[in-house]
C-alpha cells in the first residue's frame, strides 16, 4: 500500500489514535505518578507539576488519565472481540445453514435490538455481579447483534457465489465453508465496521460508568474519571472536561481511521451497519 | 383503504408481539439467568435469614412462570410493585417522572427537528460544496462526542460562566411552563446536539435518494430553480423516509436522555432509573425497563405506520 494515498485526515486520526494506544500499553513507564496516589490539593489548577492538575482527590490528573486508557482501551477492546467473534460466527452461520435455525438467530437479533442497548445493559447489571468480566461480557453480547446483522447480510451474498456451491459440491463441511470461503470475502466489510464498533464501545464503556455501573472505583477509567470529577464543574473546575474530553478525541480519531477505510471498501458489500 | 388498514393492523399486531417478547426479555434477563436474584442483590456478606426473607419478598419461591404472568397482571391494571428499597408505589412514582422525561424529550425535539431538516436540504442544495462539508465535518465530530462531554460543556460555560441558564434542571409540578422551560434548555440543548448530526446526515441521504429520480431530471430541464425543485418535487417525495428518520430519533431521545438527565440531576424516569439499577431494586428497574422499551417500540412503530400512510399507491389499490 503506497503511504501517500492516505488523506491526511487518516493520518491525524492514526496518529492521534496511536497516541492513545502508546500511553495505554506502556502507562506505568509514562505515568509520572502512581495511580491512587494522593500528591497534591484537591482540584489544583494546571501546573508544570501537574500538567492537567489534580482531581477530586487530589491525585495526579494526568497519571490518571494514562491508567485510565488502560482500563478503558482494554476493556472496549475486550468487549468489540467478544462482539466480532460471536456475531460473525452466528452471522455467517445463520447464512450458510438457513432454514429454521437462521429464522431463529434472525429473529432473536431483532428482538434483542427492539430494546435499546443502554436500557437493556442496565436491565441485566441490575442482578449481575459487579465485575470486568460480567461488563465485557454483557457489552460485547448486546453489541454482537448488530456486527451478526452485517456478516449474514454479507455471508447471505457470498453463500450463492459459484465457488461456494463448487466447495459444497466438494462435500467440504459448514464449518470449512464458513472459515475458508465466506470469511476471506466478508473480511473487509468487518474490518471496516471494526473501528465503529470499538468506538461505540469506548462510548457505551465511559457512559456505563459515569452512571457508576461499570468500572468501580479506585480502578480508573475515563467514564468513571468524569463521574468523579463532576462536581467541580459548577465551581467552574474543567477536571471532568478532561476525560470527557479524552473519549471525544479517541472516538474523533478512531472514526476518520473508519471513514477512510471505509471509503476504500465501498464499492464491496455492506457498509456502515448499525446505525 | 382497506389494504393500508389491513398494513397498519398487521403492524400493529407485530408491534404487540414485540412488546410481549420484550417483556419475556426482560423478566428472564433479571430473575432467571444469574441464578439467584437474591444472592446478587445482597452479595456474599448476605445471611441465610437475609436471604430467605429476600426470597420470600421477591416471590422467588413460586415457579418463575407464574412469577412472571402475576407481573405481567399487574401491568395490564396499571400495578407495576412496589419498590424494594422505599417500598413506595413504582407506578406512581414512574407516573410523575415519565411526564418529565417526555416534556424534556419534547423541547428537544422542537428545537432539533426543524433545524436537522433545514441543514439537510441546504446540505443537498450545496452537495460537495462548501457548506455541505461542513456540515459533513461536524457531524462526524458531533457522532464521536459522549453525551457529558457537551453536556458539562454546556454547563461549564452557558450554566458557570455565563450564567444564563441554571446547572441543575430542577423542576417540580408548581412550576410556570416558561421557568420550566429555562430549567430544561441546557438538558434540551444537549440532547439536540447529539442527535442533530444523525437527523441531519440521514434527512440529506433520503433527499439525495429522491434526488436521482428522473422526474427530478424533467425538473432541471424545465429549468425550474434548484431550491423549488428540491421544496416541490424531492420532498414530498422524500417526506416518508425522514418521518422515518425523525421518528428513530425520538426513540433515540428517550434512550439519550438517561445520561443527560444524570448528568443534570433531571428528576426524570432515566434518573430514576439509574438509581435502582445500583441499588439493585429489581422491581423498580424491570418496570422502568419495560416503559422504556415500550416507549421506543411504540415510536418505531408509529414511524413505519406513519410511511405506510404517506405512501400513496398503497391508498389506491390496482
Amino acid at each position: 500500500m503506497d503511504l501517500k494515498t492516505i488523506p491526511v485526515s487518516a493520518w491525524i486520526g492514526i496518529v492521534s489514535a496511536g497516541l492513545f494506544a502508546f500511553a495505554a500499553i506502556f502507562a506505568p513507564l509514562i505515568a509520572p505518578y502512581e495511580m491512587s496516589e494522593i500528591v497534591g490539593d484537591v482540584w489544583e489548577p494546571m501546573s508544570s507539576e501537574h500538567w492537567l492538575g489534580t482531581d477530586n482527590l487530589g491525585r495526579d490528573l494526568l497519571s490518571r488519565m494514562i491508567f485510565g486508557a488502560r482500563t478503558t482501551l482494554a476493556i472496549a477492546a475486550l468487549a468489540t472481540i467478544v462482539s466480532f467473534t460471536l456475531g460473525a460466527f452466528f452471522g455467517m452461520a445463520a447464512a450458510v445453514i438457513g432454514g429454521w435455525s437462521d429464522q431463529f438467530l434472525s429473529r432473536g437479533v431483532d428482538l434483542l435490538m427492539s430494546i435499546p442497548t443502554l436500557i437493556f445493559a442496565l436491565v441485566v447489571l441490575s442482578v449481575m455481579p459487579a465485575n470486568i468480566l460480567t461488563l465485557i461480557l454483557v457489552m460485547g453480547i448486546l453489541d454482537s447483534t448488530r456486527v451478526f446483522r452485517l456478516s449474514r447480510a454479507v455471508a447471505v451474498d457470498v453463500n450463492v457465489m459459484d465457488f461456494v456451491e463448487a466447495a459444497k459440491l466438494r462435500g467440504e463441511g459448514r464449518i470449512w465453508i464458513i472459515t475458508r470461503e465466506i470469511l476471506p470475502n466478508a473480511l473487509s466489510t468487518l474490518v471496516a465496521e471494526l473501528g465503529l464498533r470499538f468506538i461505540f464501545m469506548v462510548l457505551f464503556l465511559s457512559a456505563l460508568s459515569f452512571l457508576g455501573l461499570g468500572i468501580q472505583p479506585p480502578e480508573a477509567d475515563w467514564g468513571g474519571m468524569v463521574k468523579e470529577n463532576k462536581d467541580g464543574i459548577i465551581f467552574g473546575i474543567p477536571a471532568a472536561l478532561i476525560p470527557a474530553g479524552a473519549i471525544a478525541l479517541l472516538a474523533i480519531s478512531v472514526n476518520l481511521v473508519a471513514d477512510w477505510i471505509l471509503n476504500r471498501t465501498t464499492d464491496l458489500k455492506g457498509g456502515r451497519g448499525g446505525n | 383503504m382497506s389494504l393500508v388498514l389491513k398494513l397498519i393492523a398487521q403492524r400493529v399486531s407485530l408491534g404487540i408481539l414485540l412488546l410481549f417478547a420484550v417483556s419475556i426479555l426482560i423478566f428472564v434477563g433479571t430473575q432467571i439467568l444469574p441464578g439467584d436474584v437474591a444472592e446478587s442483590i445482597l452479595g456474599q456478606s448476605a445471611t441465610p435469614e437475609n436471604l430467605a426473607n429476600l426470597r420470600e419478598e421477591l416471590g422467588l419461591n413460586e415457579p418463575a412462570l407464574s412469577r412472571y404472568f402475576s407481573w405481567l397482571g399487574g401491568i395490564f391494571v396499571g400495578d407495576l410493585g412496589t419498590a424494594l428499597t422505599s417500598g413506595t408505589n413504582i407506578s406512581e412514582a414512574i407516573g410523575a417522572r415519565l411526564g418529565n422525561t417526555l416534556f424534556l424529550a419534547m423541547v428537544a425535539a422542537f428545537i432539533s427537528v426543524p433545524i436537522a431538516i433545514l441543514l439537510g436540504l441546504l446540505a443537498v442544495r450545496y452537495k460537495d460544496r462548501w457548506p455541505d462539508k461542513l456540515i459533513s465535518a461536524t457531524t462526524l465530530a458531533s457522532i464521536s462526542l459522549p453525551e457529558f462531554f457537551i453536556g458539562y460543556l454546556l454547563i461549564l460555560f452557558f450554566g458557570v460562566k455565563l450564567g444564563w441558564f441554571p446547572t441543575v434542571a430542577t423542576v417540580f409540578p408548581e412550576m410556570t411552563l416558561g421557568a420550566r422551560l429555562n430549567a430544561v434548555m441546557l438538558p434540551a440543548l444537549t440532547l439536540t446536539l447529539v442527535v442533530l448530526a444523525h437527523m441531519m446526515r440521514m434527512t440529506r441521504a433520503a433527499i439525495l435518494n429522491v434526488m436521482q429520480s428522473a422526474y427530478i431530471e424533467t425538473a432541471e430541464l424545465k429549468g425550474l430553480s434548484s431550491f423549488k425543485i428540491i421544496w416541490k418535487h424531492a420532498l414530498p417525495n422524500a417526506i416518508s423516509p425522514v418521518v422515518n428518520v425523525v421518528m428513530l430519533n425520538l426513540a433515540y431521545l428517550i434512550v439519550g436522555v438517561v445520561v443527560v438527565e444524570v448528568i443534570f440531576v433531571y428528576p426524570g424516569m432515566g434518573q430514576y432509573l439509574v438509581d435502582h439499577v445500583s441499588k439493585r431494586d429489581v422491581p423498580v428497574v424491570q418496570a422502568c425497563g419495560l416503559v422504556f422499551a415500550a416507549i421506543y417500540i411504540g415510536l418505531n412503530m408509529l414511524a413505519d405506520i406513519l410511511s405506510i400512510l404517506s405512501n400513496p399507491r398503497l391508498r389506491h389499490p390496482k
